[in-house]
């Protein structure tokens, strides 16, 4: 089969569907590329670059797969053949009269930002690769209308403090622009209301700002929910706390297939610091803040800068078309198990059936709704229990004082019935021994043997007894004694000496 | 200051730098300074000793005969030191706590021939002036006994350990029976000889003990090794304790206690390991009253060759080696230490999951891996590591089988339930290196080798692992 790679038609997109390297994997699944003239002018991909990876400049339309980045417009979709498929962004949620129109034309439509967000499915998931991307970009544009640095310096022309950065929203975008807002410098806050994402906020080096309600949830597609009144009453009064105090707002947050929550008001922007920055990322789905204006940047009254780009993507084009790329071979592998260059629609899979818009001229959507494992309500799948094995008991408390004072009791008769000049030998050995058990204790485990060699060695001491009484006047004493100092030598500078070799052996990488 | 005091405060002074010695080996940063601490304590006691002796008037060839006996001693036990592969040391140091049995032999028939046997010498009118002279005839007595034991105990560990004889349990009837009888006989000798000392009632406690260290050893199996030999090592201690009761010495005491109750703790942390009491395993082997579980359909193993290993390992991002003594048979170490390499200059994680009884000897997979150059900050014990084996993406097995047996923690009916394993089956795919699907030494089949994510690679250790490096 043909895969052709369309020029985007929309004014002001810079992304293409498939990079030279992109194209060259799709070849390798089997498919002939179809390029059409300059349609990677705008990520800097010319065409030669295309024909070198193995593909042909033509008329795309025509293939048997179409890729793109965006919905094709009317007159595209009218040069498009009978049965071939479309895969592109489509939004079918936000544009419903796309879909009908589809479903008339006899073609087979994948949604790529309909993916499902379970684990299988990342790497077709290009709202998250996108995202990423604006989250970056919204970063590095909010610091270009920022008339300071981010980062704080103690310089001799004087102290400058760090900016303050608030992310509303820690999704990927969200995640994406505390990570680079915060390698700039710059101090970093965040709001969400998944509670769970704290620990992904913090280890991006940002702070999380919980807010204080009952009902914080996810849905079970793994996005963040329309929430309760009184979240919102909430939300709002840490807005309004934090808008007077920080420099930039980066807003993200997005609710599939509805219009984006308003959490910044006119009041609210008013009171920021002259030369505040806000870049909105949800401009294009209505904005998270009162006055943006979608594809622009504009200046309010008291001099913030509300910025409400809607390519922030497509502002890294090279990047997002890489990325975009990468995506869709995931997906064509996905579609061709045989790699034989034919592409398979399986419906049984439930993310190639959620991706799928129209087939064969068959409105398929919306599709039956996924549960992803990312939402709490699923218990982790429990493991197997062991049966309840033979596993000692712990000694109870009062079996544990029946020993000690049975011990105990037992000491106190010995000590009491030896004889005098024994009970000072008795009080030392007690102590040495409670002090050998202490001093063990924590012992290292890949200690065991040099430990057992020491204490080999130091045995050894036994000598002591045969050195007192060689040669004190009995001969069988005498041989006797020699062989015990013989034996116990050995041990002991055998002892020593191997424990020696052993402990220069062990080495830290 | 008379030399018999300043002996006695360079014996505190020798007692001290034992414990620190101790307590230095506890870990890698201080354990060489221990090892000098040990060893300068033990010059300090010897040369307070040999100070005494010649206060004592030591005749001149005792004192030949003393400097030539240590020469020779430490001639012998420098060159074995020198020369032992760490693969044997078990053998070494099972060999080394015989030589503290007998010296406690020897100094407690000292002890009877000094005292006992000279009913009108200056040593017994001493001690009869402070009426001890009971306390020292029960102090020979146990003193013997305690050493006898250590002393064919250890020999028959290290014949074990050696492979000079089969290390499979003996197995007379009545082995309980017979343990037993033996102690009861030693306290009726003992309390006979405390009331009436005589020669062939000290030889007939002698042999007894030599004989019960000789079969409590022997019905004791290879698996059992690492219990055994921290148990003759506290032994070893309290031989030592018990002579210096007899010769009324402090430093004697202080370190047989100090050895006997760390090789009491050690032998407590290896019964804990097995998740058994430390009489069962003197008792006996595994597997003997519950039997191997038989009729269970465990279905069919893979193999795997070397090459399909090599490929997992080198996509994998993490690896974890769980060895046991099959490495240490095969000598396989440092192959696995030049894979260890290799695979971390690639950028995988590698790292090693010890299991508390792994080998011979508490311990022993440690030193191999050090000897083989393998750092110690990746050889983890068996609770660091336990956790991590779900996001591991290959372990390799190599000559290990109980230690990772699922059935321990799955299976109530089986004979090792309830043991602490390694649990490497929740990590991607698992690779054993075995040389057959024989079971291991408690007698029990593995579950392990069925499962769908491990891969059977047979044949040597070393071999193999050799046969993975050259394909990858």
């Amino acid at each position: 089969m043909i895969i052709g790679v369309i020029r985007e038609s929309q004014p002001g997109e810079t992304r293409v569907s498939a990079t030279p390297s992109t194209a060259a994997q799709l070849i390798k699944l089997g498919y002939e590329m179809v390029v059409e003239p300059g349609a990677g002018a705008g990520s800097k991909f010319a065409d030669q670059a295309y024909v070198a990876a193995g593909a042909i400049i033509g008329d795309a339309l025509k293939a048997d797969v179409v890729l793109g980045v965006n919905a094709p417009s009317t007159e595209q979709l009218d040069a498009m053949r009978d049965g071939a498929t479309l895969v592109s962004i489509l939004s079918p949620d936000l544009h419903p009269g796309l879909a009908g129109d589809l479903s008339r034309r006899r073609l087979t439509a994948l949604a790529m930002d309909a993916v499902p967000r379970i684990s299988r499915a990342q790497s077709l998931d290009v709202l998250s690769s996108m995202a990423n991307i604006a989250g970056y970009r919204a970063v590095v544009e909010a610091a270009h209308a920022f008339g300071r640095f981010f980062t704080g310096q103690v310089t001799a022309a004087g102290k400058v403090p760090p900016a303050t950065v608030l992310v509303a929203g820690a999704g990927v975008a969200g995640l994406a622009a505390i990570g680079a807002a915060g390698s700039l410098g710059a101090v970093v806050r965040a709001t969400d209301p998944r509670p769970e994402v704290a620990d992904q906020v913090r280890s991006l080096g940002g702070e999380y700002l919980p807010v204080e309600a009952a009902d914080v949830e996810v849905s079970a597609t793994g996005y963040a929910k329309e929430m309760s009144g009184e979240y919102t009453a909430r939300a709002a009064s840490l807005y309004a706390g934090q808008c007077p105090d920080v420099d930039i707002i980066i807003t993200t947050a997005l609710i599939p297939g509805r219009p984006a929550p308003r959490l910044i008001t006119a009041e609210m922007v008013a009171s920021m610091k002259p030369g505040s920055v806000i870049v909105d990322m949800a401009a294009a789905n209505g904005g998270n803040v009162e006055g943006t204006v979608p594809g622009e940047a504009i200046v309010t009254a008291n001099q913030v800068i509300i910025i409400g780009y809607t390519d922030l993507a497509g502002r890294l084009p090279a990047q997002a078309s890489q990325l975009y790329g990468t995506n869709l071979v995931n997906l064509m592998k996905l579609l061709t198990p045989g790699k034989d260059g034919q592409l398979v629609l399986d419906f049984d899979d439930v993310v190639q059936r959620s991706m799928t818009v129209v087939r064969d001229g068959e409105l398929t959507w919306p599709p039956p709704p996924v549960q992803v494992s990312a939402a709490p309500s699923v218990p982790a799948a429990a493991a197997a229990a062991p049966a309840a094995s033979p596993v000692k008991k712990p000694a109870t408390p009062a079996r544990r004082y029946t020993v000690a004072g049975a011990i105990a009791a037992l000491f106190f008769v010995l000590a009491a019935l030896s004889p005098s000049a024994l009970q000072p030998h008795l009080t030392v050995f007690a102590l040495a021994i409670v002090i050998g058990y202490y001093v063990i204790g924590h012992v290292h485990h890949a200690l065991h043997t040099p430990l057992m060699s020491v204490t080999n060695a130091i045995s050894g001491i036994i000598v002591v007894g045969a050195l007192l009484e060689i040669g004190q006047g009995n001969a069988w004493v005498t041989a006797l004694s020699a062989a015990a100092i013989l034996l116990a030598s050995i041990n002991i500078f055998g002892g020593f000496a191997v424990t020696r070799r052993m402990l220069s052996m062990f080495s830290r990488s | 200051m008379s030399v018999e005091l300043a002996a006695q405060a360079a014996y505190v002074v020798a007692a001290l730098l034992f414990i620190l010695a101790l307590a230095g080996l506890s870990h890698h940063e201080t354990a060489r300074a221990g090892n000098s601490f040990g060893i300068a304590g033990m010059v300090v006691a010897l040369a307070a000793t040999i100070a005494l002796a010649v206060h004592d008037h030591i005749s001149g060839a005792g004192l030949a005969l003393l400097i030539g006996a240590t020469a020779v001693g430490a001639a012998i036990g420098l060159y074995r030191a020198r020369v032992v592969e760490m693969t044997g040391m078990p053998e070494l140091i099972a060999l080394l706590h015989s030589f503290v049995g007998l010296a406690a032999v020897l100094v407690g028939w000292n002890g009877f021939l000094r005292v006992e046997d000279t009913p009108g010498g200056a040593a017994a009118r001493a001690l009869a002036a402070t009426a001890t002279l009971g306390i020292h005839h029960a102090e020979v007595v146990i003193g013997v006994f305690i050493g006898a034991v250590t002393f064919t105990g250890s020999i028959v560990a290290f014949l074990k350990l050696s492979a000079r004889i089969r290390s499979s349990p003996l197995m007379l009837p009545g082995k309980n029976l017979l343990n037993l009888g033996a102690l009861a006989a030693f306290a009726v000798l003992a309390i006979w000889f405390t009331a009436a000392p005589q020669p062939w009632l000290l030889a007939a406690v002698t042999v007894i003990a030599l004989l019960l260290g000789w079969h409590l050893v022997a019905s004791i199996g290879g698996g059992d090794m690492p219990v055994v030999v921290s148990m003759l090592n506290s032994y070893s201690g309290w031989a030592a304790a018990a002579s210096g009761f007899l010769l009324e010495n402090d430093l004697l005491i202080i370190t047989g206690a100090l050895v006997g109750s760390s090789g009491a703790y050690l032998s407590y942390i290896m019964c804990k390991a097995m998740n058994r009491s430390f009489l069962s395993v003197i008792a006996g082997g595994f597997g003997n009253e519950a039997g191997p579980a038989t009729g269970t359909d465990y279905g069919e193993h893979r193999e795997v060759t070397p090459d399909g290993v090599a490929e997992l390992l080198a996509a994998a991002d993490s690896v974890i080696i769980t060895p046991g003594y099959g490495m240490a048979v095969s000598q396989a170490q440092y192959g696995v230490a030049e894979l260890t390499r290799k695979l971390r200059e690639h950028g995988v994680t590698v790292r090693f999951g010890i299991h508390p009884v792994a080998g011979r000897l508490p311990g022993h997979m440690n030193v191999l891996l050090a000897e083989a150059k393998v750092p110690y900050d990746i050889v983890l014990e068996m609770d660091e590591i336990n956790d991590d084996f779900d996001d591991t993406a290959v372990v390799l097995v190599i000559g290990a089988n109980d230690t990772v047996n699922p059935a321990a923690l799955q299976d109530p009916g089986s004979p090792i339930a309830g043991m602490p394993v390694l649990k490497v089956w929740e990590a991607d795919d698992i690779i054993v290196f075995k040389r057959s699907m024989a079971s291991g030494y408690a007698g029990v089949q593995n579950p392990l080798f069925f499962r769908e994510n491990t891969a059977m690679l047979f044949g040597d250790a070393k071999d193999r692992v050799e046969d993975i490096l050259r394909a990858l």
